[in-house]
């Protein structure tokens, strides 16, 4: 007998393993159990399961009056889930990739994240939009873009970029219990990652990043799959004695200042790993939001951005691998960073 | 007796007390506007504004009998349509000043104005932006089994946006209790709907989306009330969505930084003698619903409704600084 089949029943459910697109999908049906307003609406969502299988088959649980494939119309599709969201209603709004909100961003950007101010606090829009997103498919420029930062710049609106499928499920859960509209950035790559996922509903709070290595000598910030590139090279490190610290994001907006800036104050050192183009993106924010506090005194080096090139996602298999953060690049950054190379 | 009635309809239909407040609101429409235009010139409002003066009979006879529980979308040139589903013009103007009073707080102004309490979900400052979100309330209803319908306001310019055409087609898909209203004031902005728009009217989009699309003349209450109520009957039955459009015209300039240049003197003065407001007054009168007397009284008590409005918003407060970003997200 192994240690695994001694646990007491309880734990061993606690221990429950799912994948992260296996965990969104609990979340949905957890929420639409308990709430006959949530719908779903998107393309390809029902019989199809959704490009990336995540509804698979809860349209044979909820039908197709709460799981509704939209045509092809995502300006129209994302503004029928928040006038929806403005009357009663509770859309889960699937993107069939992050990339074709672009069509949709007047309904998000000046619909949705605007109404509740436009209208002094008389109105709410409750919408969640889940956006699959992030490069390493070989889906080149027009199906791979990590745009989370755009939306980052938009007051009204929550980002969130959960990397683990315990976070994916919470995180869901969360912004379906909150009253303003929720864009949710799912990696493609992390559609299959399994982990372990607690039971029933609980919700991961929105707008607090995570420690998820403790480390001396150097932060790193990172979310959604970098997270994990983050966490590989931190291992490999630790051998030559570099000790990391890796800060999982989670939340764009809001950003959590104090975990970062707290880190940063006891490793003196900082870097963002992101997969958005680095120019105007998350590491900016990050990078500028410590250069403006009291954290500025204790950092030993500059700070250091990884993003994106400065390019469309590319289509051919190298020149997209080195296109975006990779364990080893990442590794050879911290490495340079902490013994002041850069 | 089985003499036909031969009255237009909204005399035939609707109880004459109903009759009257509406050509109250529609005075109330007109002053207002009127009202809003002065204090711009005085700098009393600051901004920009879109004028709905003309266009009267297509926003009161479109809400004549909706309920406080259906729900409408609005476009930038909304005035009207707030009015038209019970608002308060005091409100109204204190948004307008961009007081604390105002329906929106301050925060929205002429453009964003709402009232969702009377189940007016906004104005808009995108053309076609409250085409989608009209079929989205539309859902709720369906979904939520409420008998609400909404109605979607929108100008001829919105009729070339791709929202109207997704919005249009997932409103007869899913068969949901919509009406589309286009108000064809014959120019999105300076450019004409000939110039701009493949069709000759364009009620004839609806076959596209395989529902029924009618034209009125949208001056004429009576021809409105009656387009409106077959569509909204229609939706209420659960037989999905219609398009009506009303032939309209703006008085006044698209907004303050017109110098109409794209339309003629003679033109503007040949619509102004199809005053919806004079029409729909004199039509009350010649079927004895109203005597010339009633009519000034009702029209002096509008004017006295709107000096009201402005004294309100006047001595109302203005937002806090500190309260810039109050609104952007759910209080705690």
């Amino acid at each position: 007998m192994n240690a695994m089949t001694q646990e007491p029943a309880s734990q061993t459910q606690d221990l429950r393993i799912l994948s992260y697109a296996e965990a969104i999908r609990e979340a949905m049906a957890i929420a639409m159990e308990a709430d006959p307003t949530v719908i779903l609406m998107g393309e390809d969502i029902g019989v199809y399961g959704g490009a990336f299988q995540v509804t698979l088959d809860l349209v044979d649980r909820f039908g197709t009056d709460r799981v509704m494939d939209t045509p092809i119309s995502e300006l129209g599709g994302a503004g029928v889930a928040v006038g929806a969201a403005l009357t009663g209603l509770k859309p889960i709004f699937e993107f069939q990739f992050s990339d074709f909100a672009m069509l949709a961003m007047e309904q998000i950007v000046n619909q949705a994240a605007k109404l509740r101010y436009m209208l002094g606090g008389e109105a709410s829009v409750p919408v969640v939009f889940r956006l699959p997103s992030g490069s390493g498919t070989g889906a080149a420029a027009q199906h791979s873009q990590s745009i989370e930062a755009w939306f980052g710049h938009v007051p009204g609106l929550k980002v969130l970029q959960p990397s683990t499928p315990e976070d994916a499920k919470g995180m869901l859960l969360a912004a379906l219990a909150d009253p303003d509209p929720v864009m949710i950035f799912e990696h493609k790559l992390l559609y299959k990652m399994k982990g372990h996922v607690p039971e029933g509903s609980y919700l991961t709070p929105i707008g607090k990043a995570l420690v998820r290595r403790v480390g001396t000598d150097v932060t790193i910030v990172a979310g959604s799959i970098m997270l994990h590139r983050a966490l590989e090279a931190a291992e490999k490190l630790s051998s030559e004695g570099i000790n990391v610290e890796v800060i999982d994001l989670r939340s764009i907006r809001p950003i959590d200042h104090e975990t970062i800036l707290t880190s940063v104050r006891k490793t003196g050192r900082l870097m963002v790993v992101y997969e958005g183009v680095k120019a105007f993106g998350v590491g900016a924010e990050i990078s500028a939001m410590v250069a403006e506090s009291d954290a500025f005194d204790f950092l030993d080096a500059p700070i250091l951005r990884l993003g994106a090139a400065d390019a469309p996602v590319p289509y051919n298999p190298d020149l997209e691998r080195a296109s975006v953060p990779q364990v080893d690049t990442i590794e050879a950054a911290a490495r340079r960073l902490t013994r002041r190379e850069v | 007796m089985t003499q036909p009635d031969n009255r237009p309809f909204a005399i035939r239909t609707y109880a004459p007390d109903q009759l009257r407040e509406a050509l109250k609101r529609m005075y109330l429409i007109r002053r207002f506007e009127e009202g809003a235009e002065d204090c711009y010139t005085r700098g009393l409002i600051h901004g920009t504004m879109h004028l709905s003066i003309g266009q009267e009979a297509s926003a009161m006879a479109t809400c004549l009998e909706l309920t406080d529980d259906d729900k409408i979308t609005s476009t930038h040139r909304g005035h009207g349509h707030c009015i038209a589903k019970g608002a308060d013009v005091g409100r109204m103007f204190a948004e307008f000043f961009g007081k604390e009073t105002g329906y929106c707080h301050g925060r929205g102004g002429s453009m964003h104005i709402a009232d969702v309490k009377t189940g007016n979900l906004g104005a808009n400052g995108i053309v076609g932006g409250g085409l989608p979100i009209a079929v989205g309330s539309a859902l709720s209803a369906k979904r939520l089994c409420k008998s609400d319908v909404t109605v979607c306001f929108f100008g001829d310019g919105a009729n070339n946006e791709g929202a109207f055409h997704e919005a249009l087609n997932m409103a007869a898909v899913w068969k949901l209790p919509v009406v589309f209203v286009c108000e064809n004031n014959g120019y999105g902005m300076s450019t004409s709907t000939a110039r701009s728009t493949a069709v000759k009217h364009i009620s004839e989009r609806a076959a596209s989306y395989s529902m029924p699309g009618v034209t009125v003349d949208g001056n004429d209450f009576s021809a409105v009330a009656e387009a409106v109520h077959i569509a909204v009957a229609r939706a209420r039955a659960g037989d999905g969505p219609s398009l009506v459009e009303n032939l309209t015209y703006r008085w006044r300039g698209h907004s303050k930084s017109d110098r109409n240049r794209y339309r003629t003197k003679e033109e503007i003065e040949e619509w102004m003698t199809r005053d919806p407001i004079a029409r729909f007054r004199a039509e009350l009168i010649a079927h004895g619903l109203l005597d010339d007397a009633g009519a000034n009284a009702i029209e002096a008590a509008a004017i006295a409704d709107m000096e009201a409005g402005i004294e309100f918003a006047k001595v109302s407060p203005s937002p806090k600084l500190s309260e810039v970003t109050r609104y952007v997200y759910a209080e705690n």
